[in-house]
């Protein structure tokens, strides 16, 4: 634990500009700071200290999203030199002072002048002197800091800041300056060692010859850290912070050993090197060895070793490839749809690039591996339930921004079983999204909603089929069950889309989608064979009824023609069933 | 306000109206409720044999059913993960080490880690260094050590069929170049996924109410809470630390039924705590994001590091530390 601790507090350099960038744009007071703000700072000083406190750290803060400008220089140093806040706020003031093009002369001047005045600590005045050391060179014009000269001078007998004092009287000495001076220590060695070029007369002590290096570049991580941020400013885009959701774990740069985006490659299962081993051995005369998966690569292959063929290690390889989905389709073996359970929810919990801080940078990785999945749901032509699981889950907290295509995809093959019970985990956060966006994405989210509905019905044939021989009609119940779910997603397009053409005024492009969608929901009664008959609401009716496009209103002819020929047939086929549900022994016609 | 950082993958939450039943292990040690299917010696795990696993730092991950995984086959499975080992080593991904004689992979089992028969057996995985000059005189010096293990792990093991070895929660020790050979074998060759447990701020109030209230003969360690600032110019961290005989006897006035603990009594107990904290320092710590719990049975630190530090309440805390990666992995 100690160890931890300490390591935490040695992060510390400069740190101050890669967190703040913007978080700190919340402190920001609009506007720039002009000097009567300034000169307020300096009146005040006397009344309502804490307000005043307030006001300089805000203005301070205001400046931290980026380097600064020359104008800020004067502001920001005499907050940090008055004394007014706490040493730790000044020496974070002073160590961000970083310039972005250059530092007005006027600034130092009245810096200085603070400095003498010794409002602030004399840790604080150390620091300024080491500030004022890395960034001279950035100093505009020079005239007004050699005149001060003298006022550098007379600190040189204050021991604490003598070889700093120094080291700046080194940058500034010039021909004119020439004095004598005290002590062989190297700081007034250098000095002396500069006054001796220009003024022999005056320097009467003999000055070794071999010390060349005289102020060690102290604050060289210091300079190299501006050059840093310097750089990074210049070449600055925004790119945006993710939301800070759930406990954030320090992950190092590279990638983590236990993604598992990129599927992996079939391979037999090294176990069977193992205890296949010592079978193999009694086996290899027999037929039962079982075929290598990574030699499976035609469909005739697969039909002739169907009976021996073995999963590969890592379920999650079978993704990609269509063989083995065909073969897992056939499979009862429910280990098989386990494993691959386990191994996508992981992986698409532990990958989502919104619900965990730090994926956001993955995020191409990350649509690619959905992609993959609906792929494979496209050919199995089913969801995966841990599929379904995730984007319950992830959907209410989806931005509606990444991987948007790919989650509307997926979206569609949500079976609708569990339609009914997450109705609300699936359509809230779809609606809430859906009126705060574009114009595109509404019909992109309409579109996925017909494909579902499409799915369903898709789903609900293949069921007739298959049960058409049974004895029981338990078609019944899953009948109204499909019915009521179909009917409350129909309904829920009904009600997001007539507030949305409002919102978008019925425009052309989303009206189509609409009617698309009711397209379809004609379609349910004569192609897929469910007794239900949905209009669409007035809401969508009357704008379709009254556009100028010929486009919608061919649609809008479309549906109504459908619905008036099928009402009859329709009623006594719905009266039907409604007999059958009744007495279980009438057979279905 | 309580600030919690609420992530529906892993949550470990009960409403006010469940009480959480403790386990006599971890909360009044002289409850000893007799169920029929407790493990005889569960109470104390063998001291000695799991001292090796006292006061060091673990790190956390939940691991999802191993398929195929058979207990009996340890020796095999070190031996092809020492050959695993020495190849990803070749390949140049390894540490490096002093370059000869290289490691050897030793597994075993831990029967006593567990709460019960129906708990599959804990497995530790031990990676030592040949480091001599001459065979014989083998020093081996252990670089790094992990362990599998379930303690209580019911929720997941009732629905899997037999060739599903459950063993949810994995903890490490050592450098994190091995963690990844070694985690990328077991994925590879059991099928599963590990991922990082975390512990949620909600989680460690649990921990500190849970642990408080634990007996411990000499208990000198103080209870400590670290909290963390963020979003400051510099982040701010506030270490917290309480006299045990006093957070003890706070949370024996919160506690209202011994062996039970509920929503309420944890919120009421940190509660507390916090307002002290606000009277002397005016500052809110319910505001600020708690990081770290340390108390004189284990410390948590919220990206998923664990210590233990009595072997007395081992299992008690392994029990805890399952349930959170039983609800990461479903």
């Amino acid at each position: 634990m100690q160890r931890r601790r300490s390591s935490k507090h040695s992060k510390q350099p400069l740190q101050v500009h890669h967190s703040n960038q913007t978080d700190l744009s919340t402190w920001r007071k609009g506007g720039t700071v002009g000097t009567e703000k300034s000169a307020q700072n300096h009146q005040s000083l006397s009344d309502q200290k804490n307000d005043d406190e307030q006001d300089s750290l805000e203005q301070a803060l205001s400046y931290f999203v980026k380097s600064l400008p020359p104008e800020g220089f004067d502001v920001l140093l005499d907050v940090a030199l008055s004394g007014k806040l706490a040493d730790t706020v000044n020496t974070r003031l002073l160590k961000s002072l970083i310039p972005a093009s250059a530092i007005p002369e006027s600034s130092i001047v009245s810096s200085v002048s603070w400095f003498c005045v010794s409002k602030c600590s004399s840790n604080i005045q150390l620091l300024f002197l080491r500030w004022l050391i890395t960034m001279f060179d950035f100093i505009d014009h020079k005239e007004g800091v050699h005149a001060l000269y003298g006022i550098f001078f007379s600190f040189l007998n204050d021991e604490k800041l003598c070889p700093y004092i120094c080291h700046v009287l080194f940058l500034l000495t010039r021909k004119e300056n020439g004095e004598s001076s005290f002590g062989m220590q190297p700081h007034l060695q250098a000095l002396l060692s500069l006054y001796k070029l220009f003024c022999p007369e005056l320097v009467s002590i003999t000055l070794p010859q071999k010390m060349k290096t005289y102020f060690k570049n102290a604050d060289g991580p210091w300079k190299a850290a501006i050059s840093a941020v310097r750089q990074r400013n210049l070449a600055k885009s925004a790119v945006p912070q993710p939301l800070l959701l759930g406990t954030a774990q320090p992950r190092s740069r590279k990638r983590k050993w236990n993604t598992q985006l990129i599927v992996p490659a079939s391979s037999a299962n090294a176990q069977h090197f193992l205890v296949g081993g010592k079978m193999s051995r009694v086996d290899s005369y027999g037929a039962n060895r079982a075929f290598p998966v990574e030699q499976l690569q035609t469909f005739p292959q697969l039909l002739q070793n169907i009976h021996r063929l073995e999963f590969p290690s890592q379920m999650g390889s079978v993704l990609t490839n269509p063989l083995l989905l065909h073969y897992m389709n056939c499979s009862k073996d429910e280990s098989v749809y386990l494993r691959l359970y386990y191994w996508m929810g992981q992986t698409l919990q532990e990958e989502c690039t919104w619900c965990v801080v730090d994926n956001n940078q993955y995020e191409e990785e990350f649509k690619g591996f959905l992609e993959t999945v609906y792929k494979a749901e496209c050919f199995l032509q089913e969801g995966f339930p841990s599929c379904e699981e995730f984007l319950y889950r992830s959907l209410p907290l989806w931005d509606g921004v990444s991987c948007r295509s790919q989650i509307l995809q997926l979206i569609t093959w949500i079976p609708l079983s569990t339609f009914s019970e997450m109705k609300s985990q699936l359509c809230d956060p779809l609606a809430q999204l859906f009126f705060t966006s574009s114009l595109y994405f509404k019909c992109s989210v309409l579109e996925s909603l017909k494909e579902l509905l499409q799915n369903w019905l898709n789903w609900h044939v293949v069921q007739l089929d298959s049960e058409s021989d049974s004895q029981f009609s338990s078609l019944n119940t899953t009948l109204s069950g499909l019915v009521n779910g179909v009917a409350e997603l129909i309904n829920f397009v009904g009600r997001i889309s007539t507030a949305a053409l409002h919102l978008e005024k019925s425009h052309t492009f989303l009206l189509h989608f609409i009617l698309d969608f009711y397209e379809t929901v004609c379609d349910i009664y004569p192609k897929y064979k469910l007794p239900l008959l949905i209009m669409p609401p007035a809401g969508v009716f009357y704008p379709a009824l009254l556009s100028m496009d010929s486009v919608n209103l061919n649609q809008l002819c479309y549906i109504m023609d459908f619905s008036s020929c099928l009402n009859f047939e329709f009623w006594v086929y719905k009266s039907e069933i409604e007999i059958s549900a009744f007495s279980p022994h009438v057979r279905q016609r | 306000m309580l600030l919690l950082n609420h992530t529906p993958m892993a949550g470990f939450e009960l409403t006010p109206s469940q009480p959480a039943h403790l386990e006599p292990g971890v909360g009044a040690p002289s409850h000893c409720s007799a169920e029929p299917a407790r493990y005889p010696d569960k109470e104390n795990a063998d001291p000695q044999k799991v001292a090796f696993l006292l006061h060091k730092q673990w790190t956390l991950y939940s691991v999802s059913p191993l398929y195929k995984f058979s207990s009996a086959d340890l020796k095999d499975y070190a031996r092809m993960l020492g050959v695993f080992i020495a190849a990803e080593k070749q390949k140049g991904l390894a540490v490096d080490m002093n370059g000869e004689l290289g490691v050897r992979v030793a597994m075993s089992g831990l029967p006593e880690l567990r709460s019960s028969e129906q708990d599959p057996a804990a497995v530790l995985v031990q990676l030592s260094l040949r480091s001599s000059v001459s065979p014989k005189n083998s020093e081996e010096k252990l670089i790094w050590s992990g362990w599998f293990c379930c303690v209580a792990g019911d929720d997941l093991l009732e629905d899997l069929p037999e060739n599903f070895t459950c063993l949810p929660l994995f903890l490490v020790n050592g450098a994190e170049s091995y963690t990844a050979i070694v985690g990328s074998w077991f994925q590879k060759t059991f099928d599963c996924c590990f991922r990082r447990l975390a512990i949620s701020p909600l989680n460690l109030t649990w921990m500190a109410a849970m642990w408080t209230g634990c007996k411990v003969e000499n208990n000198k360690a103080a209870m400590e809470l670290l909290f963390s600032v963020p979003h400051l110019p510099q982040p701010l961290n506030i270490s917290y630390a309480i006299h045990p005989e006093d957070a003890k006897a706070l949370w024996d006035t919160v506690q209202k039924t011994p062996g039970e603990i509920t929503q309420e009594e944890v919120d009421v107990f940190m509660e507390c705590l916090y307002s002290h904290f606000h009277r002397h320092f005016k500052i809110h710590l319910s505001a600020t994001k708690l990081v770290e719990v340390s108390t004189g049975i284990a410390s948590a630190h919220c990206d998923g590091i664990i210590k233990f530090l009595q072997s007395q309440y081992l299992i008690g805390v392994l029990m805890l530390l399952t349930e959170l990666a039983i609800s990461q992995i479903q």
